[in-house]
Order: C-alpha cells, then sequence, then structure tokens
C-alpha cells in the first residue's frame, strides 16, 4: 500500500463510519484518509501508475466529467442528473456457471478487504485521467462463487431503471449496458470491482455502488452499477458490439497501433493538461497483462 | 408606412448577428469556469456544431424564400455562411494549436490516420474561397464563374456532416444533419422542374408556363405580390440584381441555368457588417 504524505490526508469520517471493519485494516487507513482535498497531490512511484510525473486527477474532475449513457450522453450533465439515483439497498446477483452461485448485498462486498488501486483510465475516444480507486480484485468475488470449468467468460449487467436513469428511456441503445471478459482477464490481478474514489464511496456519476474496472481496456469496458455478474460459456456480447459490432469489439484493448475504424488512438489526451500525449499499448500495463494475449492477433480482435 | 416595412426588413439583417451568440457563451463559460474538465474537447465541440448549424441556416435562406415567400432570407445567406466560417475557423484554431500545440508530426500523423480530419480539411478547403470572394467586388470579377465556384457550398456542407459522422461515437446526431442536409437539397430541385412559381401564379402545369417564371423566378421572391412591395422598398430589387448579374432571364428551360439559383453565399447589397 503507498503510504500518502500527512499534508494531503483529510479525514474523511463519513466514510470511516460506514466501513468501521476498515479501521480494522490498519494499513488502509491512510489510502481511506485520502480526502477530496482540491489541490492535486503528486503520485508517487507506484508500478501500478505507470509513467513517472503523472498527476492524479482532481476529484473535481473525475467527478464532473463522465461518460455514462445511461444518464445522458452530456458528460458535463451527468453528475447533476445522477445526483438522486438510489445506491442502497443494493445487491448483485453472482452466478451462471458457478458451484456457489448466490446474491451479495452491497455489505457483503464492502467486507472484501479494500485497498486503493491508482489507475490510468482510457476513453476510447481519446481522452484520459488517472484516478485513486478503492475497491478489490474481482477474483476475491469469483473465487468465493467458486467457477465451474465450463465457465470461460464473466458478462456484466448494470441495473435498468429507467425511471432513474434517462438515458435508458432513449431506445435507440439496447439497454441494460452489458460487458464480458475473458475469464482469464477477469481474474487477473489488476481486474478491479471498485467500490470507493478518492477515499470514499464511489458517487453515482462514476457508477456508484460497484463498478468494474479494468485499467488496460478502453473505459466503456468497465462497467458500472453492476447488479449482476455471470461465469458464461460464450463471450457476452457487449451493448457497444451491438451498436457498432465493427467499431467496438470484445477486447477493447488499449492500443495505439489498432485505430478505430474511423480514428487514431495513437494519441491521447490527459484532463488537466495541454497538449497530447502518446498513447501506451495496454494503457501502459503491458508488463502485467500482455501475456494474457500471447498468439492472439490484437488488430483482428480489437 | 415605409418605416414599418423598413423595420420589417432590418429585423433579420439584425437577428442574424444572434450568430455570435454561441461564441459569446463560449468565452462566457471560459472566463467563468463553467467548461468541462475538458475544455479543448468543449471548445473543438462547440465552435463544430456552430459552424455546422450557420451553414445549414444558411442553405435554408433559398428554399424558405421559394416555399415560403420569405423574400428577407434571401439576405441573410451571406451573413450566415461567413458567420459559418469564422466558426469553422475557430475549430480549426482550437484543432491546431490548442489540441495539436502546432505539431507538425502529430498533425500530419491526425490527417493521415483520422479520415474524419481530412474530411473536416476537405470542407474548410473549399469553404476558403468562398469566404475569400465574398464581396461584391469579387463577385463582379469573376463574372459567372463567380455562381459556378460558390456551387461548392454543397460539397463543403456534405464533407462537413461527413466529417461529423466519421467522429461521432454514435451515428444518429450527424444522420439528423444529413437529413437536413438532404432535404435542403431536394427543397430546390424539384421546385425548379415543376414550377412553384408556376403554381403560384396560375399557370397550367405545362411547357407552357415557362414565360411565367422567366418573370417571377422563384429565387427572386415567391409570390409575384411579394416580389412587388419588395421591389418598391429595396434599394436595389432582388431582380434587377441578377439581371446585372449576367444573362440568365430567358433561360428557364434549362436546368443547368436554373441551378445558378442555388449558389450561397452570394453577396447582398445592403447586408449587415460583417466579421
Amino acid at each position: 500500500m503507498r503510504s500518502i504524505p500527512s499534508s494531503e490526508i483529510t479525514p474523511e469520517h463519513v466514510y470511516l463510519s460506514r466501513r468501521r471493519f476498515l479501521g480494522a485494516a490498519g494499513t488502509l487507513g491512510a489510502a481511506l484518509a485520502l480526502g477530496a482535498c482540491g489541490a492535486t497531490p503528486v503520485a508517487p512511484p507506484d508500478p501500478r501508475a505507470g509513467q513517472p510525473g503523472e498527476r492524479l486527477n482532481s476529484f473535481e474532475q473525475i467527478t464532473t466529467y463522465n461518460n455514462y449513457y445511461e444518464f445522458t450522453t452530456d458528460k458535463q450533465r451527468v453528475a447533476r442528473l445522477a445526483r438522486d439515483f438510489r445506491v442502497s439497498p443494493w445487491e448483485v446477483a453472482v452466478g451462471g456457471l458457478a458451484r456457489h452461485p448466490r446474491v451479495f448485498a452491497l455489505e457483503d462486498l464492502l467486507r472484501f478487504e479494500q485497498e486503493e488501486r491508482i489507475y490510468r483510465l482510457r476513453c476510447v475516444e481519446g481522452w484520459s485521467m488517472v484516478i485513486p480507486w478503492l475497491g478489490f480484485p474481482l477474483r476475491r468475488l469469483l473465487a468465493e462463487v467458486e467457477p465451474l470449468a465450463a465457465a470461460r467468460y464473466v458478462r456484466f449487467e448494470t441495473v435498468l431503471r429507467p425511471e432513474e436513469m434517462p438515458g435508458q428511456r432513449d431506445r435507440f441503445y439496447p439497454w441494460p449496458y452489458v460487458e464480458g471478459l475473458r475469464l482469464d482477464e477477469a481474474m487477473h490481478e489488476l481486474t478491479l470491482l471498485a467500490t470507493g474514489l478518492y477515499g470514499r464511496a464511489l458517487t453515482p456519476q462514476n457508477g456508484a455502488p460497484l463498478r468494474l474496472v479494468v485499467p488496460w481496456k478502453y473505459g466503456f469496458k468497465s462497467i458500472k452499477a453492476i447488479v449482476r455478474i455471470d461465469l458464461v460459456e460464450e463471450a457476452p456480447r457487449s451493448l457497444w458490439m451491438t451498436v457498432a459490432p465493427n467499431e467496438y469489439g470484445f477486447y477493447a484493448n488499449v492500443n495505439p497501433d489498432v485505430p478505430h475504424p474511423r480514428w487514431s488512438q495513437a494519441t491521447e489526451r490527459r484532463i488537466g493538461e495541454g497538449g497530447r500525449r502518446p498513447t501506451l499499448p495496454f494503457n501502459g500495463y503491458a508488463e502485467q497483462v500482455a501475456a494474457l494475449y500471447a498468439g492472439l492477433d490484437l488488430r483482428a480482435n480489437f | 408606412m415605409a418605416d414599418q416595412h423598413q423595420l420589417r426588413r432590418a429585423w433579420p439583417r439584425l437577428a442574424v448577428h444572434l450568430a455570435l451568440l454561441p461564441l459569446a457563451l463560449l468565452v462566457l463559460d471560459a472566463v467563468t469556469g463553467r467548461l468541462s474538465a475538458n475544455p479543448i474537447q468543449d471548445m473543438t465541440l462547440r465552435t463544430g456544431k456552430a459552424a455546422l448549424a450557420l451553414l445549414m441556416l444558411s442553405l435554408a435562406c433559398t428554399p424558405l424564400n421559394r416555399l415560403l415567400g420569405w423574400t428577407w432570407a434571401v439576405a441573410l445567406r451571406k451573413p450566415l455562411g461567413l458567420y459559418s466560417f469564422l466558426y469553422v475557423c475557430l475549430h480549426l484554431l482550437v484543432f491546431t494549436v490548442a489540441d495539436y500545440r502546432l505539431d507538425p508530426g502529430l498533425i500530419g500523423q491526425a490527417i493521415a490516420e483520422k479520415r474524419y480530419v481530412l474530411a473536416g480539411l476537405a470542407s474548410f478547403a473549399l469553404l476558403l474561397p468562398l469566404a475569400l470572394t465574398s464581396t461584391r467586388g469579387a463577385m463582379r470579377r469573376l463574372g459567372r464563374w463567380w455562381r459556378r465556384l460558390h456551387r461548392l457550398v454543397y460539397a463543403a456542407a456534405a464533407l462537413a456532416v461527413l466529417h461529423y459522422l466519421w467522429l461521432a461515437k454514435v451515428w444518429r446526431e450527424p444522420a439528423l444533419w444529413g437529413a437536413v442536409l438532404i432535404v435542403l437539397l431536394l427543397a430546390r430541385l424539384p421546385l425548379r422542374r415543376r414550377g412553384w412559381a408556376r403554381r403560384a401564379s396560375g399557370a397550367p402545369p405545362s411547357g407552357a408556363a415557362r414565360p411565367a417564371r422567366a418573370q417571377g423566378h422563384p429565387d427572386a421572391g415567391g409570390e409575384p405580390s411579394q416580389q412587388a412591395q419588395d421591389g418598391e422598398h429595396s434599394p436595389r430589387p432582388v431582380d434587377q440584381r441578377r439581371g446585372a448579374q449576367g444573362p440568365r432571364q430567358q433561360q428557364g428551360d434549362d436546368p443547368a441555368h436554373d441551378e445558378q439559383t442555388l449558389s450561397e453565399l452570394r453577396p447582398e447589397p445592403p447586408g449587415p457588417a460583417l466579421p
């Protein structure tokens, strides 16, 4: 766990009181206490944060610029429209090809040891952020339900609540949002189920109360407001694969050398910076994940 | 009476400067820190959408005049077209300076690898000569070539829609703009063949109606009565203006010549000050 200078620490009593069990974890204290202090602290060297000199995006940036089509396609309006979204009570059904399928209440999920992970998030549109997530590896949850041998993929589904999510009333999209991972991707150490952000509970506009974070894939793979996780045999068909099959593939790994059919992915704009940065293979996580795709034609499997 | 008329004629020419509103709002939002966390994208999107909307409005002037007899619309084509071009220039500036920091390597790569960039630049390249020749002097010097040149506006508009279609994550909104463009183009063609003006003047739907068109060309102001009004109070009636531009009065039978009425960005003598 990374340590944070005390000058940057803002106690988050609300957060801590809601998650007292985390206090017992001790070492997590510092991470949990990292509040949204307005200033953007410089990220200390962290293998998961990648390049030196990368700064965390501010809480403000992360919570006011959101791609969340369930609410609206206008990134700036998501926060306001999502303000009254009910995140409690919340249940997630985890099942499919599992020995012990079960429904988890959010409180059950918060019992998994929560840790901070600083990840780059690269949107397929060509912008990126550095975000301090809080959560736990998906593989711990999958281990609880014990995938059967036949399970080869994981399918995720977002809540369907058109009365609270105005974007879901738009019939143009085949709601609910669906995403999928190969089982080995889902079991990878970097694959996170996020419950928090900047040491606080996740905000609705960022996918509260539970979202996926797969840092080496384009942002749309990191499905929000998850209510269902199924182990399945066949590769799930995601919403974006349905909407534009020739533009959005199952893998969606960040790759500067494989352009989107209509635009280059060679560079990106880091939110908060002018100009552009080169996009890194697997969003800078090649060392950790490239082996997953050995022998796979990344151009054909975009 | 005359004052009332002048007022009625003046308001569209004043209202056209509302085209500066999107820019004013953008500047206001930038100054007061109300842009999103991705201000460059905000600026790109907002200038691009304003440019496209104004170009479509400019292209709507001729059909509005011909279908509804809104003669005043004709005078707005040029200012709307030029305002559109203003936003195109801002859009291009944001792209080259703010986004790509004038890095020739990156810009070259963007042009080579992003076909929407290519379409956008092509649209700009077509609009540039139109803006440069939007003065009355240029119009006079170019003579009949002026109209031919200004037909490029259709290609520029189509490229602008294609530019949007190719960059958008979802095709729906750009497709709507494409539909608008198609409607605006279709609104001209069938009229020409069937002779809307003919119907207005009560002539039978046959070749015999041609003389009616020669007198009151649809482009000049829809219904004859309105034309008369127009002629009375306008410093230079629309018909006279056209007459001064070249020999076209008796060419109603030839579709190619009728297309001349489609040219946009045409200078209108009492037009407003331009940006």
